[in-house]
């Protein structure tokens, strides 16, 4: 409770002193985001050189003789669920959103510090057990990253002895963390928040990991519950998903289950996980364009609908992944309607992104750079997304290239754009240190461009019909010459873009020690975070008097204010006239803040 | 500036790399130009609002970079602005939508006049049924399959004794003919897909999908699975010839059926020999897999070594 934390001024002493509780096994929603981070960014890595080798198969074939077929797709598979489950969405919930959620609310800590420290290790657990299949007789499964029965759990398939079973057991264990998490942010965010943060105060950033969190606590259990009972067919032969079939010439012992009901439940989990990821990155960029802009978000209630409409609407929209699948066809009707509608909320937030921009006062940071390109980024990705939610439109596209290249430009590109400005962005807060400007512009325009050269053209090979999850190209008829000419081009520019990714991971490092001094408050932002008593924050966040908060957290360029920003903390002032400050119901006091304002009370604002 | 600059660069190559870049679609060889064209208004539509978004961000970003002195204006909301906004992108939206949905009325309905194939598709080959003069598929199922009866058609059922079995050899279709295609697979899902088609749609095990094409253009054109299904995934590929009416009537009298299938020593004394081998050797089913488990190099222990199908289902 807010009055609780209020009155908490022995919280500094609780802090752990041993080496092994303060940065192992710590309680600190900071420290547990940080390993969140380091373990998710590790991951990352081995996923990007999955990446390198399937690029090179399809850019050179031939060329590295260990990727045959088999490694191919095992690559391709690992490749996908890495970047989507234990990089992206471990990064963004458990990364930024435990390191920001208490931070950006005014709380101490998250409302239950153990199971967030438990979370992290039950996710470090999952990804050792991901990682293990590699290990194993058989390597790890090559069923795609979709892992669609019956082909995921037969032979045929590489990984279909091990590699399937310790995938399906990584995504039970990573759900259980993530639950253990989710409730943690949902919570913390409903019952922690500082005096005077209203729900209509909150950073956007909180917002989006709040509505994904939410999403996500409604969509894993469907994957977990479909997780098990695939386990369930590959290891005791239930027929949830597998009917009467004959493998490799031989009949098997399933009958009477369905491989659709599988892609229904994998995608009422997959389609909210596209947005499970999205939200946050778009919490967050709404959040660096304003500060960079030094200008309130355009439109911030439409913002925070969107997020909610967004969130709602993603639930119905899955079977678009479904359109060729061989479900009744009557379906496309409805997913298209629903996901065509999608699009509206989602351009909403593009149109006030670009607006914050307009007449903004526009700061070239890095942090501002990657927001920006976010936006571009992410509206050709969500462009190319009504080309395939256009059921008809889809059918000469699905299984192409362009599909590829659009997942990868609107969920692949668009939110590492947003995490890596986010680290930029945040990184002074949780060091001290500034990360190395030289070293950020490289990184930046490499990434930018070279990921532009990447996806932008591989659109085009969807286009002629290339097929994806093909091992080679040689000798189809249709695909002329000119099209392994771009695909070697490609993988030349995806090997830039991987190694340019090694100097962001030094420049993490280089700037620890010797990275420019930040100061509590670099880039003279608003919202809570930036206005702790330490930099970096100690345990506890506040020390001893608990932030209150007057305004909400987008008062840039205020009119007759001295400085270009107001922090959210501080009392409103006697020229705030009342117009300006529609949104916001607080009263502007003359005097010095008195202790116990008539703030708005929680009731009624969900 | 750097960035509005190359902001503005990005559209400009976007755009002429749309017009001049040598990839585009794979010429057409079907009825469903309506595709294309519904394709094309949403390319339409959705580039106009690219390039419109990305200029407007690198003028803003132009406009409004920071300079010395600069003050950001002060604007929460602007509820007409953003209701306008949502107007018209409602508009976009729908102008994109209405033609994708009313060719998808048309493209989960085959014309009564349509004929019909079936498609089967198992790891990793492609086989072929046409009904016989009844016009009619037997029905089918995995159960059936024996050594003679590749496909499972139910030998009981009279509609299947004339369907033209086609094994390990090029599909033949009539020009100019609509034709619907049942899609059963056998073992895992696949997808059919012929680019120039443009159509295509998954092979599910367990039950019979299908869609609905007209080929309008002579000529011969691969079949390639566009589901993963494994290992052989990329290598799973047949043909689909489009015949004149004279060149397929040819074709199909030269085709065995499942009669003459099931009971190998029915066949005519007078049945040319080549057809008479094929006959015989379809009956090899597993050979296909076994060769493209043999490219796959030794670390593959697959078929057959397995054979007995154990550790399939209940280790």
């Amino acid at each position: 409770m807010t009055e609780d934390n209020a009155t908490d001024t022995e919280a500094e002493d609780h802090g752990p002193t041993t080496f092994l509780t303060k940065y192992v096994w710590s309680q600190d929603h900071k420290v547990i985001a940080i390993q969140y981070g380091l373990t998710a960014i590790a991951i990352g890595l081995v996923a990007l050189v999955l990446s390198w080798l399937m690029r090179m198969q399809l850019g050179f074939p031939g060329a590295l003789e260990f990727v045959d077929q088999e490694a191919y797709y095992q690559y391709a598979t690992m490749h996908g669920m890495i970047m989507v489950i234990y990089l992206l969405t471990a990064i963004f919930l458990g990364g930024f959103g435990n390191y920001l959620i208490p931070l950006m609310v005014g709380a101490r800590d998250m409302v239950f510090p153990y199971l967030n420290m438990l979370s992290y290790w039950v996710y470090l657990i999952a990804v050792l057990v991901l990682v293990s299949s590699f290990f194993v007789p058989g390597g790890p499964t090559g069923a795609g990253w979709t892992l669609y029965p019956p082909q995921s759990i037969l032979e045929g398939t590489p990984g279909y002895d091990w590699g399937i079973i310790l995938m399906l057991t990584s995504l039970v264990i990573f759900i259980i963390a993530f639950t253990m998490g989710g409730l943690n942010y949902v919570t913390t965010i409903l019952q922690a928040r500082a005096r005077g943060m209203t729900l209509m105060r909150m950073p956007l950033t909180v917002w989006g990991i709040f509505v994904a969190t939410f999403m996500g606590l409604l969509a894993f259990p469907v994957l977990f519950v479909s997780g098990v009972m695939l386990l369930l067919d590959r290891v005791i032969g239930t027929s949830f998903f597998v009917p009467e079939i004959i493998s490799m010439g031989e009949p098997l012992a399933y009958g009477g289950g369905s491989p659709l009901l599988f892609q229904h439940l994998f995608w009422f989990f997959g389609h909210p996980e596209v947005y499970i990821v999205a939200l946050p990155a778009f919490g967050i960029v709404s959040d660096l364009l304003s500060i960079h802009a030094r200008k309130n978000i355009f439109g911030y209630r439409m913002m925070v609908w969107a997020l909610i409409g967004i969130g709602a609407l993603s639930f119905i929209v899955w079977a678009h992944h479904m359109y060729v699948s061989g479900m009744d066809p009557a379906f496309g009707f409805f997913f298209a309607v629903t996901t065509l509608i999608i699009a509206v909320p989602t351009a909403i937030k593009v149109y006030n992104w670009v607006l914050t921009l307009w007449r903004g006062d526009i700061h070239l940071t890095i942090p501002m750079l990657f927001s920006i390109s976010f936006v571009l980024t992410f509206v050709f990705g969500g462009l190319t997304g009504l080309f395939l939610g256009n059921v008809v439109v889809d059918v000469p596209l699905s299984d192409t290239y362009f599909v590829v290249a659009h997942f990868h430009m609107v969920m692949g590109v668009a939110p590492i754009m947003v995490v890596f400005g986010a680290i930029y962005h945040w990184y002074p807060k949780m060091t001290g240190r500034m990360l190395n400007g030289p070293m950020g512009q490289i990184h930046f325009w490499v990434t930018f461009l070279g990921t532009y050269a990447i996806y932008f053209p591989m659109h085009y090979l969807g286009f002629v019909g290339v097929p994806r999850r093909y091992y080679g190209y040689e000798d189809i008829e249709f695909i002329p010459q000119s099209v392994h000419d771009l695909n070697a081009a490609i993988t030349v520019a995806a090997l830039f873009v991987g190694v340019v990714q090694l100097l962001f991971l030094y420049n993490l490092v280089w700037s620890l020690k010797r990275g420019e001094l930040a100061g509590g408050n670099p880039w003279r932002a608003t919202s809570l975070e930036w206005q702790t008593p330490n930099t970096p924050p100690v345990h506890g966040n506040w020390g001893k008097n608990m932030p209150q908060v007057h305004r909400w957290a987008y008062d840039f360029s205020v009119p007759g204010a001295d400085k270009d920003f107001m922090p959210q903390n501080m009392p409103r002032q006697s020229f705030e006239a009342a117009d300006v400050h529609k949104l916001d119901p607080d009263p502007p006091t003359a005097g010095p803040p008195s202790d116990d304002p008539a703030l708005p009370p929680r009731e009624g604002e969900a | 500036m750097v960035l509005a600059i190359v902001l503005v660069l990005i559209v400009l190559i976007t755009v002429l790399f749309t017009f001049y870049s040598p990839w585009w679609f794979t010429p057409l060889a079907s009825n469903w130009g309506t595709i294309d064209d519904a394709l094309i208004i949403t390319f339409a539509i959705t580039g106009f609002v690219f390039v419109a978004v990305t200029l407007f961000m690198a003028l803003a970003i132009f406009k409004f970079r920071h300079v010395e002195g600069r003050k950001a204006a002060f604007e929460p909301e602007n509820k007409k602005l953003e209701w306008w906004l949502i107007g018209v992108t409602t508009i976009g939206i729908a102008g994109m939508l209405a033609p994708g949905l009313i060719v998808w009325a048309d493209y989960v309905k085959p014309p009564p006049n349509a004929g019909v194939f079936e498609a089967v598709g198992q790891q990793w080959s492609w086989s072929f049924r046409l009904p016989g003069k009844d016009g009619k598929l037997g029905r089918a199922a995995v159960r059936f399959i024996t050594d003679d009866n590749i496909l499972g058609v139910d030998p009981r059922d009279a509609n299947g004794l004339d369907d033209l079995i086609i094994d390990g050899d090029d599909l033949h279709l009539l020009l100019n003919q609509p034709v619907k295609a049942n899609l059963r697979s056998l073992d895992v899902l696949h997808d059919f897909y012929v680019p120039q088609f443009r159509a295509k749609m998954d092979l599910v095990p367990g039950m019979v999908t299908y869609f609905w094409f007209t080929p309008t253009l002579p000529g011969s054109y691969e079949i390639l699975c566009a589901e993963l299904c494994g290992l052989g995934h990329s290598d799973m590929r047949s043909l689909v010839v489009v015949d004149e009416p004279g060149d397929y009537q040819a074709w199909l009298s030269e085709q065995i059926t499942f009669a003459e299938m099931i009971a190998p020593e029915d066949v005519p004394e007078d049945m040319p020999e080549e057809v008479a081998e094929e006959a015989v050797e379809s009956e090899q089913q597993p050979e296909v897999a076994d060769e493209v488990a043999l490219n796959v190099g030794p670390s593959t222990a697959l078929s057959a070594e397995l054979s007995t199908g154990e550790g399939t289902t209940n280790d």
